[in-house]
């Protein structure tokens, strides 16, 4: 007989369906719908025993606070505010405040971060030494004590105003803050703020062809200086031929302090140096790590190739060491943004203060309060994240 | 499944467990056995720790007095020191049963707070304190000054509309805690410190040369300090308020803390008689014992010694009675008839 070899039909009896009840399909999505469930009856409780609380309690509750007279003063303001503006405003002003402060801080402890971190990594033994200590330092100490040092320690001990430091009779450094004087542009000094956008624009430009030039023909073209040619040069000469269309409006010494000009509260700059130096010092290890990170063989590469350290460290390294860095320094920027409420102990009149502070006590709506600010510090934290996270996407590596 | 059946049993008795009535105020401190008192961080002859860490002070004794009608033990009471930021959530919340606290009598904080005011223990006023080389002799040439001043309190707004009334040109510095406040005043930060009066004169003697600051004439507005409780519960904001008259009682009916057990004995004046409980049922209204006002008195004291004892010319603080001297006397305190 012949191998039996030739393929039967095998009829494969399908399994019955299981019941609705057993079948893994219908199981998941019942326990899911279940949890679902519970999760927004608690939601709805948590809400409704809450405005219930409220109104055993005879407390008010609802937004229309936020049309009502403040009926205080805020010591520095960026917008108009007076005593007979609303909450509301007080809102934004407190918001402008905290923005105004971590805006400024970012871009600060970057530039403090990005150049302690490289320092780290410097050759020289001293160099790297210092920037040790800096970061070891800084690190460690409790962000509000460094606050209260700055504060404290660095500002109180100013003069009072009637003995103030004085710097070419327009700058005046006491303990109620530095006063300087207040640039009032005239008409004609549109003109050379318009030079200086087209000065930018035009910078741009040179770069973009330089560098359009310089990967067909190779020759290189010296962008930084006519850049800042561009910029500077032109608006300094539009200024001086127009006559000098700046008026400077001068503080002057009138009973207590300085009225007129502009003034940098010691508030707003312990503040600000103490968020900028703490959060540097993180900054400063992310970047050496994103630095490290890079193989060593670049650098090797690099530096074979006949670049020196500055040209190896800025063409090669960093848009490498980038991809590493940029997430981290992702939560550095929210933790400063977020630090900045802090400022409540000091009296410098950021969201928190103002609007979760004062506000929150005259009318004592805290639940509305607290979600309003809440729900600002997650926008400003949204809204970082956004612009971190295009960049990064920007320049990530594409694996093949 | 035994899961499903456990989350949703834990739920719904999660939910009654939360919106189940709550018993009244008098109810749960007498199950707990003390009151909690919201008191200041340290204002001297109001609400102070002393060295070993007990408090004393005027508004310190009106919780001693509320707990001395509850337990007949004035003792029965523990404190919880509240800044002016965190002193009304803290009593909205349960955290504390009342607060004596220097606080200001307010249509706002009556009503939009939820709070009740259990009468005034202290008629005051806002002052200003400044240094006495600033040679500033009233508060109209304060125009330009730098005012030193705690978060969340009346006299943030007082002084707002005191110089928008007069047209001068301010710049507040606003800390949450009192010490703050007082060190950047110190230290030279501010030019102006503004606050009660009563409490001026109480921080005043923290600080290091008080002679080298003066309290300016003006008074510029009314602060009626008296304790605080929550809304929606009358027997507690009753009893509250009833100790504090009690207390006035037994000075306008000269009876103090010496004399009452031989008053006790012997009198038969019928207020003292109705005040020490030997007629009446006063007490038993109240829901405390029938001898609520003797145990007061005799533990605490009546308004006088307390005020003499703390705040008066006697001791660092020295303040008159001025307004709360009693009404016989010229002033604004006034016990409601307790019959």
């Amino acid at each position: 007989m012949a191998n039996d070899t030739t393929p039967q039909a095998v009829t494969v009896a399908r399994p019955a369906k299981p019941p609705i009840w057993n079948d893994p399909v219908y199981r998941s999505l019942f326990f899911q719908a279940v949890v679902l469930a519970l999760f927004f009856y608690l939601a709805w409780f948590l809400v409704s025993n809450t405005q219930h609380n409220l109104e055993k309690q005879g407390i008010a509750s609802g937004f229309g606070f936020l049309n009502t007279t403040a009926g205080f003063s805020i010591g520095e303001h960026l917008i108009s505010y007076t005593e007979e503006d609303t909450y509301g405003r007080v809102f934004w002003v407190g918001l402008i405040n905290t923005a105004y402060v971590s805006g400024i801080g970012i871009v600060l402890a970057t530039i403090l971060g990005f150049s302690i971190g490289i320092a780290r990594l410097s050759p020289n033994w001293l160099v790297a030494r210092l920037a040790t200590v800096y970061i070891e330092t800084l690190r460690n100490i409790p962000l509000l004590l460094q606050i209260f040092f700055w504060y404290f320690a660095m500002l109180r001990p100013l003069p009072s105003p009637r003995h103030s430091v004085t710097f070419f009779d327009s700058f005046f450094l006491n303990n109620r803050g530095l006063a300087y004087p207040k640039a009032i542009p005239e008409s004609a000094f549109d003109v050379v703020i318009g030079l200086f956008i087209f000065g930018i624009i035009a910078a741009i430009g040179i770069s973009r062809w330089a560098k359009k030039r310089q990967d067909a023909t190779g020759q290189q073209f010296p962008v930084f200086w006519s850049a800042l040619g561009l910029i500077l040069a032109v608006s300094v000469i539009a200024y001086f031929v127009l006559g000098s269309p700046l008026g400077f409006e001068y503080p002057v010494l009138k009973g207590f302090n300085y009225t007129g000009g502009l003034t940098m509260s010691p508030e707003f700059v312990a503040l600000l140096l103490a968020l900028t130096m703490y959060t540097a010092a993180f900054i400063a290890e992310i970047v050496r790590s994103g630095i490290n990170g890079v193989s060593y063989g670049q650098t090797e590469a690099a530096l074979s190739v006949g670049l020196n350290r500055g040209m190896v460290l800025r063409l090669v390294i960093i848009p490498q060491a980038m991809r590493i860095i940029m997430p981290p320094l992702t939560s550095q920027y929210l933790n400063l943004t977020k630090n900045s409420s802090l400022a409540a102990a000091i009296a410098y009149p950021d969201l928190v203060l103002v609007f979760a502070g004062t506000t929150l006590m005259q009318t004592g709506q805290a639940v509305e309060i607290i979600i309003m600010v809440m729900a600002c510090y997650l926008f400003f934290s949204l809204f970082i994240s956004a612009i971190m996270n295009w960049y990064n996407r920007r320049i990530m590596l594409v694996e093949r | 499944m035994k899961l499903v059946k456990t989350i949703a049993a834990s739920a719904v008795l999660a939910s009654m467990g939360l919106t189940g009535a709550t018993a009244g105020t008098l109810q749960d401190v007498q199950k707990k056995g003390f009151v909690q008192c919201g008191v200041s961080q340290g204002t001297p002859g109001f609400s102070n720790p002393d060295a070993s860490g007990n408090w004393a002070g005027f508004d310190v004794d009106v919780c001693r007095a509320v707990a001395a009608a509850i337990f007949g033990d004035a003792n029965k009471v523990k404190y919880t020191p509240l800044s002016s930021k965190e002193r009304f959530t803290a009593l909205q919340s349960g955290e504390v049963d009342m607060l004596s606290r220097t606080t200001t009598w307010t249509l706002v904080r009556d009503t939009a707070l939820g709070l009740n005011f259990a009468g005034v223990n202290y008629y005051d006023g806002q002052g200003f304190l400044v240094r006495k080389d600033l040679g500033v002799k009233t508060a109209m040439e304060l125009g330009g000054a730098s005012v030193c001043v705690a978060i969340g309190t009346t006299t943030e707004l007082n002084m707002a509309d005191f110089f928008r009334k007069h047209k001068l040109k301010y710049n507040p510095v606003v800390f949450e805690k009192a010490d703050e406040v007082l060190a950047a005043y110190e230290g030279g930060r501010c030019d102006v410190y503004t606050t009660d009066r009563s409490s001026i004169a109480a921080q005043r003697t923290k600080l290091k040369n008080p002679k080298d600051h003066m309290v300016l004439p003006e008074t510029i507005s009314k602060e009626p300090l008296g304790p605080v409780v929550r809304h929606g519960d009358d027997q507690w904001l009753d009893l509250v308020k009833w100790s504090l008259y009690a207390m006035i009682d037994a000075e306008e009916n000269n009876v103090t803390s010496k004399n009452v057990d031989s008053l006790k004995a012997t009198s038969t004046d019928p207020k003292i008689r109705r005040l020490l409980g030997m007629e009446g049922d006063m007490g038993k209204n109240l829901g405390v014992s029938p001898d609520w006002a003797y145990n007061i008195i005799k533990q605490v004291g009546n308004y006088g010694e307390s005020y003499e004892k703390y705040m008066g010319t006697k001791t660092p603080l020295g303040l008159a009675r001025g307004n709360n001297a009693l009404w016989e006397n010229g002033g604004l305190q006034y016990g409601m008839p307790i019959r």
